[in-house]
Protein backbone atom coordinates (compact mmCIF):
# COMPACT_ATOMS: atom_id res chain seq x y z
CA UNK A 1 0.00 0.00 0.00
CA UNK A 2 1.21 3.50 -0.79
CA UNK A 3 1.93 5.28 2.50
CA UNK A 4 -0.57 7.93 3.57
CA UNK A 5 -2.82 7.30 0.58
CA UNK A 6 -5.71 6.53 2.96
CA UNK A 7 -6.95 8.36 6.05
CA UNK A 8 -9.41 7.94 8.89
CA UNK A 9 -11.89 10.82 8.67
CA UNK A 10 -14.51 9.59 11.12
CA UNK A 11 -14.08 7.76 14.42
CA UNK A 12 -16.38 7.28 17.38
CA UNK A 13 -17.42 4.83 20.04
CA UNK A 14 -20.96 4.17 21.23
CA UNK A 15 -22.60 6.96 23.18
CA UNK A 16 -22.59 4.79 26.29
CA UNK A 17 -19.97 2.29 27.37
CA UNK A 18 -19.84 -0.50 29.90
CA UNK A 19 -23.28 -1.80 30.79
CA UNK A 20 -25.90 -0.99 28.14
CA UNK A 21 -28.97 -3.18 28.71
CA UNK A 22 -31.17 -0.97 26.52
CA UNK A 23 -29.33 -1.57 23.23
CA UNK A 24 -28.99 -4.75 21.19
CA UNK A 25 -25.94 -5.83 19.24
CA UNK A 26 -27.14 -4.28 15.98
CA UNK A 27 -28.26 -1.21 17.92
CA UNK A 28 -24.71 -0.75 19.22
CA UNK A 29 -23.31 -1.06 15.68
CA UNK A 30 -25.77 1.61 14.50
CA UNK A 31 -25.13 3.95 17.44
CA UNK A 32 -21.37 3.84 16.83
CA UNK A 33 -21.89 4.23 13.06
CA UNK A 34 -24.15 7.28 13.46
CA UNK A 35 -21.63 8.85 15.87
CA UNK A 36 -18.79 8.27 13.40
CA UNK A 37 -20.84 9.69 10.53
CA UNK A 38 -21.60 12.79 12.62
CA UNK A 39 -17.88 13.06 13.41
CA UNK A 40 -17.10 13.00 9.68
CA UNK A 41 -20.06 15.14 8.62
CA UNK A 42 -21.50 12.33 6.51
CA UNK A 43 -24.88 10.69 5.97
CA UNK A 44 -25.52 7.01 5.18
CA UNK A 45 -25.95 7.92 1.51
CA UNK A 46 -22.34 9.19 1.48
CA UNK A 47 -21.00 5.73 2.43
CA UNK A 48 -20.30 3.27 -0.40
CA UNK A 49 -18.32 0.60 1.43
CA UNK A 50 -19.11 -1.39 4.60
CA UNK A 51 -17.13 -3.80 6.75
CA UNK A 52 -18.01 -5.49 10.00
CA UNK A 53 -17.69 -8.64 12.11
CA UNK A 54 -20.13 -10.16 14.56
CA UNK A 55 -23.05 -9.30 12.30
CA UNK A 56 -22.90 -9.55 8.52
CA UNK A 57 -22.11 -6.55 6.32
CA UNK A 58 -25.51 -7.21 4.73
CA UNK A 59 -27.28 -6.62 8.05
CA UNK A 60 -25.20 -3.50 8.67
CA UNK A 61 -25.80 -1.97 5.23
CA UNK A 62 -29.51 -2.76 5.27
CA UNK A 63 -30.04 -1.48 8.81
CA UNK A 64 -28.29 1.84 8.15
CA UNK A 65 -29.74 2.34 4.67
CA UNK A 66 -26.44 2.06 2.83
CA UNK A 67 -26.09 0.77 -0.76
CA UNK A 68 -22.45 -0.29 -0.93
CA UNK A 69 -20.26 -1.26 -3.85
CA UNK A 70 -17.86 -2.89 -1.40
CA UNK A 71 -18.70 -5.25 1.50
CA UNK A 72 -16.22 -7.03 3.78
CA UNK A 73 -17.37 -9.59 6.34
CA UNK A 74 -13.95 -10.79 7.43
CA UNK A 75 -14.48 -12.33 10.84
CA UNK A 76 -11.35 -13.66 12.54
CA UNK A 77 -12.13 -12.55 16.08
CA UNK A 78 -11.19 -9.38 17.93
CA UNK A 79 -8.67 -8.09 15.39
CA UNK A 80 -11.16 -8.31 12.49
CA UNK A 81 -11.37 -4.50 12.44
CA UNK A 82 -7.63 -4.18 11.82
CA UNK A 83 -8.12 -6.45 8.82
CA UNK A 84 -11.12 -4.38 7.73
CA UNK A 85 -8.96 -1.23 7.79
CA UNK A 86 -6.32 -2.99 5.72
CA UNK A 87 -8.82 -4.33 3.17
CA UNK A 88 -10.64 -0.98 2.99
CA UNK A 89 -7.38 0.79 2.23
CA UNK A 90 -6.72 -1.62 -0.63
CA UNK A 91 -10.30 -1.29 -1.89
CA UNK A 92 -10.22 2.52 -1.90
CA UNK A 93 -6.84 2.54 -3.62
CA UNK A 94 -8.18 0.12 -6.22
CA UNK A 95 -11.27 2.27 -6.83
CA UNK A 96 -13.81 -0.27 -5.58
CA UNK A 97 -15.39 2.43 -3.42
CA UNK A 98 -14.61 5.85 -1.95
CA UNK A 99 -15.78 5.90 1.67
CA UNK A 100 -15.78 2.84 3.91
CA UNK A 101 -17.63 2.48 7.21
CA UNK A 102 -16.26 -0.15 9.63
CA UNK A 103 -18.39 -0.97 12.66
CA UNK A 104 -18.27 -3.01 15.83
CA UNK A 105 -20.98 -3.52 18.42
CA UNK A 106 -21.22 -6.19 21.06
CA UNK A 107 -23.48 -6.81 24.01
CA UNK A 108 -20.79 -8.82 25.76
CA UNK A 109 -22.14 -8.28 29.25
CA UNK A 110 -25.89 -7.77 28.80
CA UNK A 111 -26.20 -10.23 25.85
CA UNK A 112 -29.06 -8.25 24.24
CA UNK A 113 -29.70 -9.56 20.74
CA UNK A 114 -26.46 -11.53 20.93
CA UNK A 115 -25.73 -14.90 19.37
CA UNK A 116 -24.72 -17.99 21.30
CA UNK A 117 -21.22 -19.24 21.89
CA UNK A 118 -20.10 -22.72 20.99
CA UNK A 119 -18.30 -24.77 18.41
CA UNK A 120 -19.94 -27.59 16.48
CA UNK A 121 -18.84 -30.95 17.93
CA UNK A 122 -17.62 -32.00 14.48
CA UNK A 123 -15.41 -28.91 14.00
CA UNK A 124 -11.69 -29.05 14.70
CA UNK A 125 -12.22 -27.30 18.04
CA UNK A 126 -15.25 -29.42 18.80
CA UNK A 127 -13.34 -32.65 18.26
CA UNK A 128 -9.89 -31.81 19.58
CA UNK A 129 -10.28 -29.15 22.28
CA UNK A 130 -13.80 -28.84 23.65
CA UNK A 131 -13.97 -32.40 25.08
CA UNK A 132 -11.29 -31.43 27.61
CA UNK A 133 -13.35 -28.78 29.37
CA UNK A 134 -12.34 -25.28 28.24
CA UNK A 135 -14.83 -22.60 29.22
CA UNK A 136 -14.21 -19.79 26.77
CA UNK A 137 -11.12 -17.62 26.45
CA UNK A 138 -10.07 -17.52 30.14
CA UNK A 139 -9.27 -21.23 30.05
CA UNK A 140 -7.94 -21.42 26.47
CA UNK A 141 -6.08 -18.22 25.60
CA UNK A 142 -4.10 -18.76 28.80
CA UNK A 143 -2.93 -22.32 28.08
CA UNK A 144 0.45 -21.48 26.46
CA UNK A 145 1.66 -19.16 29.22
CA UNK A 146 3.23 -21.68 31.64
CA UNK A 147 5.56 -22.78 28.84
CA UNK A 148 6.44 -19.12 28.15
CA UNK A 149 7.15 -18.48 31.83
CA UNK A 150 9.28 -21.60 32.23
CA UNK A 151 11.26 -20.88 29.06
CA UNK A 152 12.29 -17.46 30.32
CA UNK A 153 12.58 -18.24 34.04
CA UNK A 154 9.59 -16.07 34.92
CA UNK A 155 6.80 -16.48 37.48
CA UNK A 156 3.08 -15.75 37.31
CA UNK A 157 3.60 -12.54 39.35
CA UNK A 158 5.76 -11.22 36.49
CA UNK A 159 2.50 -10.71 34.57
CA UNK A 160 0.92 -8.60 37.35
CA UNK A 161 2.59 -5.25 36.47
CA UNK A 162 0.72 -5.33 33.15
CA UNK A 163 -2.57 -4.97 35.02
CA UNK A 164 -1.21 -2.48 37.58
CA UNK A 165 0.26 -0.08 35.02
CA UNK A 166 -2.73 -0.22 32.69
CA UNK A 167 -4.93 0.70 35.65
CA UNK A 168 -2.78 3.82 36.06
CA UNK A 169 -3.65 4.78 32.48
CA UNK A 170 -7.33 3.96 33.08
CA UNK A 171 -7.38 6.32 36.05
CA UNK A 172 -6.94 9.18 33.56
CA UNK A 173 -9.83 8.01 31.38
CA UNK A 174 -13.33 9.06 32.54
CA UNK A 175 -14.95 6.35 30.37
CA UNK A 176 -12.86 3.51 31.78
CA UNK A 177 -14.79 0.78 33.59
CA UNK A 178 -12.23 0.49 36.41
CA UNK A 179 -10.15 3.46 37.59
CA UNK A 180 -9.10 2.71 41.19
CA UNK A 181 -5.37 2.03 41.70
CA UNK A 182 -4.18 -1.58 41.92
CA UNK A 183 -1.17 -3.17 43.58
CA UNK A 184 0.73 -6.31 42.60
CA UNK A 185 -0.80 -7.98 45.68
CA UNK A 186 -4.29 -6.98 44.57
CA UNK A 187 -3.67 -8.69 41.23
CA UNK A 188 -2.13 -11.82 42.75
CA UNK A 189 -4.76 -12.17 45.49
CA UNK A 190 -7.79 -11.69 43.24
CA UNK A 191 -10.07 -14.67 42.59
CA UNK A 192 -8.30 -17.43 40.69
CA UNK A 193 -9.98 -17.99 37.31
CA UNK A 194 -7.65 -20.46 35.58
CA UNK A 195 -4.38 -20.91 37.43
CA UNK A 196 -2.05 -19.03 37.04
CA UNK A 197 -4.51 -16.32 35.91
CA UNK A 198 -6.41 -14.32 38.53
CA UNK A 199 -9.48 -12.28 37.68
CA UNK A 200 -7.42 -9.08 37.45
CA UNK A 201 -5.23 -10.65 34.74
CA UNK A 202 -8.37 -11.23 32.64
CA UNK A 203 -10.23 -8.68 30.55
CA UNK A 204 -13.55 -7.16 31.45
CA UNK A 205 -16.80 -8.26 29.87
CA UNK A 206 -18.76 -5.17 28.87
CA UNK A 207 -21.11 -3.70 26.25
CA UNK A 208 -20.15 -1.16 23.61
CA UNK A 209 -19.16 -0.46 20.07
CA UNK A 210 -17.13 1.71 17.76
CA UNK A 211 -16.92 2.78 14.14
CA UNK A 212 -14.36 4.18 11.74
CA UNK A 213 -14.75 5.91 8.38
CA UNK A 214 -11.92 5.78 5.84
CA UNK A 215 -11.40 7.59 2.57
CA UNK A 216 -8.53 8.64 0.33
CA UNK A 217 -5.97 11.03 1.78
CA UNK A 218 -6.72 13.38 -1.09
CA UNK A 219 -10.36 13.74 -0.01
CA UNK A 220 -9.52 13.64 3.70
CA UNK A 221 -8.46 17.26 3.90
CA UNK A 222 -12.02 18.37 3.11
CA UNK A 223 -13.43 16.69 6.23
CA UNK A 224 -14.05 18.47 9.56
CA UNK A 225 -11.63 16.39 11.66
CA UNK A 226 -7.86 16.28 11.47
CA UNK A 227 -7.10 13.29 9.19
CA UNK A 228 -5.24 10.34 10.63
CA UNK A 229 -3.19 8.70 7.88
CA UNK A 230 -2.43 5.02 7.45
CA UNK A 231 1.27 4.33 7.07
CA UNK A 232 1.28 0.56 6.94
CA UNK A 233 -0.86 -2.51 7.58
CA UNK A 234 -0.38 -6.21 8.24
CA UNK A 235 -2.44 -9.31 8.88
CA UNK A 236 -2.06 -13.05 9.31
CA UNK A 237 -3.74 -16.12 10.78
CA UNK A 238 -2.20 -19.19 12.37
CA UNK A 239 -4.61 -21.74 13.87
CA UNK A 240 -8.16 -22.04 15.20
CA UNK A 241 -6.83 -24.19 18.07
CA UNK A 242 -4.54 -22.70 20.70
CA UNK A 243 -3.18 -26.19 21.35
CA UNK A 244 -1.77 -26.23 17.81
CA UNK A 245 0.17 -22.96 18.06
CA UNK A 246 3.59 -23.65 16.57
CA UNK A 247 5.49 -22.03 19.44
CA UNK A 248 3.91 -21.47 22.86
CA UNK A 249 6.36 -18.62 23.59
CA UNK A 250 5.60 -16.55 20.47
CA UNK A 251 2.71 -15.95 18.08
CA UNK A 252 3.45 -16.58 14.41
CA UNK A 253 0.45 -14.45 13.40
CA UNK A 254 1.82 -11.56 15.49
CA UNK A 255 5.26 -11.83 13.95
CA UNK A 256 4.00 -11.97 10.36
CA UNK A 257 1.41 -9.22 10.74
CA UNK A 258 3.71 -6.90 12.68
CA UNK A 259 6.62 -7.23 10.27
CA UNK A 260 4.38 -6.61 7.26
CA UNK A 261 2.96 -3.42 8.81
CA UNK A 262 6.35 -2.07 9.92
CA UNK A 263 7.96 -2.85 6.55
CA UNK A 264 5.11 -1.21 4.65
CA UNK A 265 5.24 1.87 6.88
CA UNK A 266 9.02 2.03 6.57
CA UNK A 267 9.35 2.83 10.27
CA UNK A 268 11.76 1.70 12.96
CA UNK A 269 10.70 0.81 16.49
CA UNK A 270 12.18 4.08 17.77
CA UNK A 271 9.74 5.98 15.53
CA UNK A 272 6.72 4.62 17.45
CA UNK A 273 5.37 7.17 19.95
CA UNK A 274 2.29 5.26 21.05
CA UNK A 275 1.36 1.59 21.05
CA UNK A 276 -1.82 -0.41 21.52
CA UNK A 277 -1.56 -4.18 22.02
CA UNK A 278 -4.85 -6.00 22.36
CA UNK A 279 -4.82 -7.24 25.97
CA UNK A 280 -7.52 -9.84 26.43
CA UNK A 281 -5.28 -11.25 29.17
CA UNK A 282 -2.16 -9.99 30.94
CA UNK A 283 0.23 -12.11 28.88
CA UNK A 284 -0.82 -10.57 25.55
CA UNK A 285 1.25 -7.37 25.91
CA UNK A 286 4.29 -9.55 26.72
CA UNK A 287 3.92 -11.63 23.56
CA UNK A 288 3.04 -8.48 21.59
CA UNK A 289 6.06 -6.44 22.68
CA UNK A 290 8.37 -9.35 21.83
CA UNK A 291 6.74 -10.49 18.59
CA UNK A 292 6.55 -6.92 17.25
CA UNK A 293 10.25 -6.56 18.05
CA UNK A 294 10.09 -3.89 20.78
CA UNK A 295 11.70 -6.33 23.25
CA UNK A 296 13.89 -9.39 22.92
CA UNK A 297 12.23 -12.75 23.71
CA UNK A 298 11.61 -13.05 27.44
CA UNK A 299 12.37 -9.40 28.21
CA UNK A 300 8.92 -7.80 27.94
CA UNK A 301 7.91 -8.45 31.57
CA UNK A 302 10.96 -6.55 32.85
CA UNK A 303 10.36 -3.82 30.25
CA UNK A 304 6.88 -3.28 31.67
CA UNK A 305 7.93 -3.67 35.30
CA UNK A 306 10.58 -0.97 34.74
CA UNK A 307 7.74 1.39 33.70
CA UNK A 308 8.76 1.87 30.08
CA UNK A 309 5.09 1.54 29.05
CA UNK A 310 3.69 3.62 31.93
CA UNK A 311 2.76 7.31 32.01
CA UNK A 312 5.96 9.21 31.22
CA UNK A 313 7.69 6.07 29.91
CA UNK A 314 9.37 5.85 26.53
CA UNK A 315 6.70 3.62 24.96
CA UNK A 316 3.20 4.48 26.25
CA UNK A 317 1.13 1.30 25.89
CA UNK A 318 -2.62 0.73 26.13
CA UNK A 319 -3.27 4.31 27.16
CA UNK A 320 -7.05 3.90 27.37
CA UNK A 321 -6.60 1.34 30.17
CA UNK A 322 -6.89 -1.58 27.75
CA UNK A 323 -9.13 -4.60 27.83
CA UNK A 324 -8.10 -5.14 31.43
CA UNK A 325 -9.46 -1.78 32.71
CA UNK A 326 -11.11 0.26 29.95
CA UNK A 327 -13.61 -2.07 28.35
CA UNK A 328 -13.76 -5.42 26.55
CA UNK A 329 -16.91 -6.32 24.72
CA UNK A 330 -15.53 -9.52 23.17
CA UNK A 331 -13.92 -8.18 20.01
CA UNK A 332 -11.78 -5.42 21.52
CA UNK A 333 -9.70 -4.54 18.44
CA UNK A 334 -12.00 -1.65 17.53
CA UNK A 335 -11.24 0.11 20.84
CA UNK A 336 -7.49 -0.19 20.29
CA UNK A 337 -7.97 1.46 16.88
CA UNK A 338 -10.17 4.18 18.41
CA UNK A 339 -7.51 5.02 21.00
CA UNK A 340 -4.81 5.19 18.31
CA UNK A 341 -7.00 7.62 16.33
CA UNK A 342 -7.65 9.76 19.44
CA UNK A 343 -3.92 9.88 20.18
CA UNK A 344 -3.17 10.91 16.59
CA UNK A 345 -5.88 13.58 16.72
CA UNK A 346 -4.42 14.81 20.01
CA UNK A 347 -7.68 14.39 21.94
CA UNK A 348 -7.08 11.27 24.08
CA UNK A 349 -7.93 11.55 27.79
CA UNK A 350 -4.37 10.42 28.56
CA UNK A 351 -2.78 12.18 25.59
CA UNK A 352 0.85 11.35 24.79
CA UNK A 353 2.41 14.77 24.15
CA UNK A 354 3.58 15.25 20.58
CA UNK A 355 2.81 11.69 19.45
CA UNK A 356 3.18 11.38 15.66
CA UNK A 357 3.15 7.61 15.04
CA UNK A 358 0.82 5.10 16.68
CA UNK A 359 0.72 1.32 16.22
CA UNK A 360 -2.44 -0.67 16.93
CA UNK A 361 -1.88 -4.42 17.15
CA UNK A 362 -4.74 -6.87 17.46
CA UNK A 363 -5.27 -10.54 18.16
CA UNK A 364 -8.16 -12.73 17.01
CA UNK A 365 -9.32 -15.97 18.56
CA UNK A 366 -6.76 -17.51 20.91
CA UNK A 367 -3.57 -16.40 19.14
CA UNK A 368 -5.44 -17.47 16.01
CA UNK A 369 -5.22 -14.28 13.96
CA UNK A 370 -3.59 -10.89 13.99
CA UNK A 371 -3.85 -7.47 12.41
CA UNK A 372 -1.54 -4.46 12.75
CA UNK A 373 -2.14 -0.85 11.68
CA UNK A 374 0.45 1.95 11.74
CA UNK A 375 -1.11 5.43 11.94
CA UNK A 376 0.40 8.88 11.60
CA UNK A 377 -0.96 12.39 11.99
CA UNK A 378 1.61 13.94 9.68
CA UNK A 379 0.20 14.94 6.30
CA UNK A 380 1.70 13.34 3.19
CA UNK B 1 -24.40 -33.49 35.65
CA UNK B 2 -25.03 -33.00 31.91
CA UNK B 3 -23.31 -35.50 29.61
CA UNK B 4 -19.72 -34.62 28.73
CA UNK B 5 -19.20 -32.62 25.54
CA UNK B 6 -17.91 -35.20 23.06
CA UNK B 7 -16.42 -35.09 19.59
CA UNK B 8 -18.41 -35.98 16.49
CA UNK B 9 -15.94 -37.70 14.16
CA UNK B 10 -15.92 -36.72 10.50
CA UNK B 11 -14.81 -38.96 7.60
CA UNK B 12 -11.36 -37.33 7.80
CA UNK B 13 -10.92 -38.03 11.53
CA UNK B 14 -12.78 -41.32 11.92
CA UNK B 15 -9.60 -43.43 11.90
CA UNK B 16 -8.24 -41.49 14.87
CA UNK B 17 -11.36 -41.95 17.00
CA UNK B 18 -11.64 -45.61 15.93
CA UNK B 19 -8.05 -46.00 17.15
CA UNK B 20 -8.89 -44.48 20.53
CA UNK B 21 -11.84 -46.89 20.78
CA UNK B 22 -9.46 -49.79 20.05
CA UNK B 23 -6.89 -48.56 22.57
CA UNK B 24 -4.45 -47.29 19.93
CA UNK B 25 -3.11 -43.74 19.70
CA UNK B 26 -2.88 -43.21 15.95
CA UNK B 27 -0.97 -40.44 14.26
CA UNK B 28 -0.41 -39.70 10.58
CA UNK B 29 2.76 -39.05 8.64
CA UNK B 30 3.66 -38.14 5.08
CA UNK B 31 5.29 -40.76 2.85
CA UNK B 32 6.44 -38.21 0.28
CA UNK B 33 8.30 -35.60 2.29
CA UNK B 34 10.05 -35.92 5.64
CA UNK B 35 7.51 -33.58 7.22
CA UNK B 36 7.13 -35.97 10.11
CA UNK B 37 4.02 -36.76 12.11
CA UNK B 38 1.14 -34.34 12.33
CA UNK B 39 -2.04 -33.77 14.29
CA UNK B 40 -5.00 -33.28 14.22
CA UNK B 41 -5.83 -35.79 11.47
CA UNK B 42 -6.38 -34.74 7.88
CA UNK B 43 -5.98 -36.70 4.64
CA UNK B 44 -2.95 -34.78 3.40
CA UNK B 45 0.39 -33.56 4.67
CA UNK B 46 0.21 -30.01 6.10
CA UNK B 47 3.89 -29.48 5.24
CA UNK B 48 3.93 -30.40 1.53
CA UNK B 49 0.27 -30.90 0.56
CA UNK B 50 0.74 -34.50 -0.59
CA UNK B 51 -2.22 -36.85 -0.20
CA UNK B 52 0.19 -39.77 0.22
CA UNK B 53 -0.02 -40.13 3.98
CA UNK B 54 -0.30 -43.11 6.28
CA UNK B 55 -1.80 -43.78 9.69
CA UNK B 56 0.34 -45.55 12.26
CA UNK B 57 0.13 -46.49 15.91
CA UNK B 58 2.21 -43.95 17.81
CA UNK B 59 3.85 -44.39 21.21
CA UNK B 60 1.14 -42.59 23.17
CA UNK B 61 3.92 -41.01 25.21
CA UNK B 62 4.97 -37.42 25.63
CA UNK B 63 5.60 -34.68 28.15
CA UNK B 64 3.34 -32.17 29.87
CA UNK B 65 3.91 -29.04 27.78
CA UNK B 66 1.63 -26.40 29.31
CA UNK B 67 -1.71 -26.07 31.09
CA UNK B 68 -4.09 -23.99 33.16
CA UNK B 69 -6.12 -25.21 36.12
CA UNK B 70 -9.67 -24.14 35.39
CA UNK B 71 -11.26 -23.00 38.66
CA UNK B 72 -14.75 -22.62 37.19
CA UNK B 73 -15.66 -26.11 35.98
CA UNK B 74 -17.87 -26.48 32.96
CA UNK B 75 -21.07 -28.18 34.16
CA UNK B 76 -20.33 -31.37 32.21
CA UNK B 77 -16.88 -31.62 33.80
CA UNK B 78 -17.98 -31.96 37.42
CA UNK B 79 -17.48 -29.56 40.29
CA UNK B 80 -13.73 -29.69 41.03
CA UNK B 81 -11.03 -27.59 39.33
CA UNK B 82 -9.26 -29.44 36.52
CA UNK B 83 -6.25 -28.91 34.32
CA UNK B 84 -6.72 -28.18 30.63
CA UNK B 85 -3.39 -29.38 29.37
CA UNK B 86 -1.33 -29.63 26.23
CA UNK B 87 0.93 -32.67 25.84
CA UNK B 88 3.88 -32.65 23.47
CA UNK B 89 4.04 -36.11 21.98
CA UNK B 90 7.27 -38.06 21.54
CA UNK B 91 6.60 -37.97 17.77
CA UNK B 92 6.45 -34.15 17.75
CA UNK B 93 2.82 -33.00 17.52
CA UNK B 94 1.02 -31.53 20.51
CA UNK B 95 -2.59 -31.95 21.59
CA UNK B 96 -5.01 -30.68 24.17
CA UNK B 97 -6.08 -33.18 26.82
CA UNK B 98 -6.64 -33.69 30.54
CA UNK B 99 -4.13 -35.20 32.96
CA UNK B 100 -5.69 -37.99 35.01
CA UNK B 101 -4.51 -40.10 37.95
CA UNK B 102 -2.75 -37.00 39.26
CA UNK B 103 -3.71 -34.23 41.71
CA UNK B 104 -4.87 -31.17 39.79
CA UNK B 105 -2.35 -28.86 41.49
CA UNK B 106 0.64 -26.82 40.28
CA UNK B 107 2.88 -28.92 42.54
CA UNK B 108 1.81 -32.24 41.03
CA UNK B 109 1.52 -30.97 37.47
CA UNK B 110 5.15 -30.33 36.72
CA UNK B 111 6.00 -29.09 33.24
CA UNK B 112 8.01 -31.57 31.17
CA UNK B 113 7.02 -34.56 33.29
CA UNK B 114 6.62 -37.74 31.20
CA UNK B 115 3.02 -38.71 30.51
CA UNK B 116 1.33 -41.57 28.67
CA UNK B 117 -2.06 -41.97 27.07
CA UNK B 118 -4.91 -43.33 29.22
CA UNK B 119 -8.02 -43.87 27.11
CA UNK B 120 -11.25 -42.97 28.86
CA UNK B 121 -14.30 -44.70 27.41
CA UNK B 122 -17.26 -42.33 27.15
CA UNK B 123 -19.69 -44.48 25.15
CA UNK B 124 -19.61 -47.28 22.56
CA UNK B 125 -18.15 -44.96 19.93
CA UNK B 126 -15.94 -42.47 21.74
CA UNK B 127 -12.95 -42.95 24.01
CA UNK B 128 -11.02 -39.79 24.83
CA UNK B 129 -7.20 -39.83 24.76
CA UNK B 130 -6.46 -38.53 28.26
CA UNK B 131 -2.93 -38.69 29.69
CA UNK B 132 -1.47 -39.76 33.04
CA UNK B 133 1.97 -39.38 34.62
CA UNK B 134 4.34 -42.21 33.76
CA UNK B 135 5.05 -43.92 37.11
CA UNK B 136 8.61 -43.06 38.25
CA UNK B 137 9.49 -46.78 38.36
CA UNK B 138 8.89 -47.21 34.64
CA UNK B 139 10.38 -43.89 33.52
CA UNK B 140 13.88 -45.26 33.00
CA UNK B 141 12.63 -48.09 30.87
CA UNK B 142 10.66 -45.58 28.79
Amino acid sequence: MKQKSIAVVGAAETTKMGKIPDQSVIGLHADAALNAMADAGLKPSDIDGVATAGISPTELAYYLGITPTYADGTSVGGCSFMLHVRHAAAAINEGLCNTVLITHGESGRSRVGAGRFGASPSSLNGQFEMPYGPVGPPSMFTVPVLRYLKTYGLKPEDMAPVAVIQREWAAKNPRASYRDPLTIDDVMNADMIAWPFTKLMCCLVTDGGGALILTSAERAKDFPQKPVYILGTGESVETPMVSQMEDFTSSKAFRVSGKKAFDEAGIKHADVDHLMIYDAFAHLPLYGLEDLGFCKPGEAAAFIRERNTAIGGKLPLNTNGGGLSYMHSGMYGMYALQESVRQMRGIAPAQVPGAKVSVSHGVGGMFGASGTIVFSNEAP
Amino acid sequence: MPPRMLPEPTPETRHFWDGCKAGEFRLQRCTECDGGSYFPPRPFCPKCGSRKVEDYVASGKGVLWSYVINQRPRPDMGTEPYAIAVVKLAEGPQLMTNIVNCPQTPEALELDMPVQVAFAKQNDDISLPLFEPVPPSSRKAA
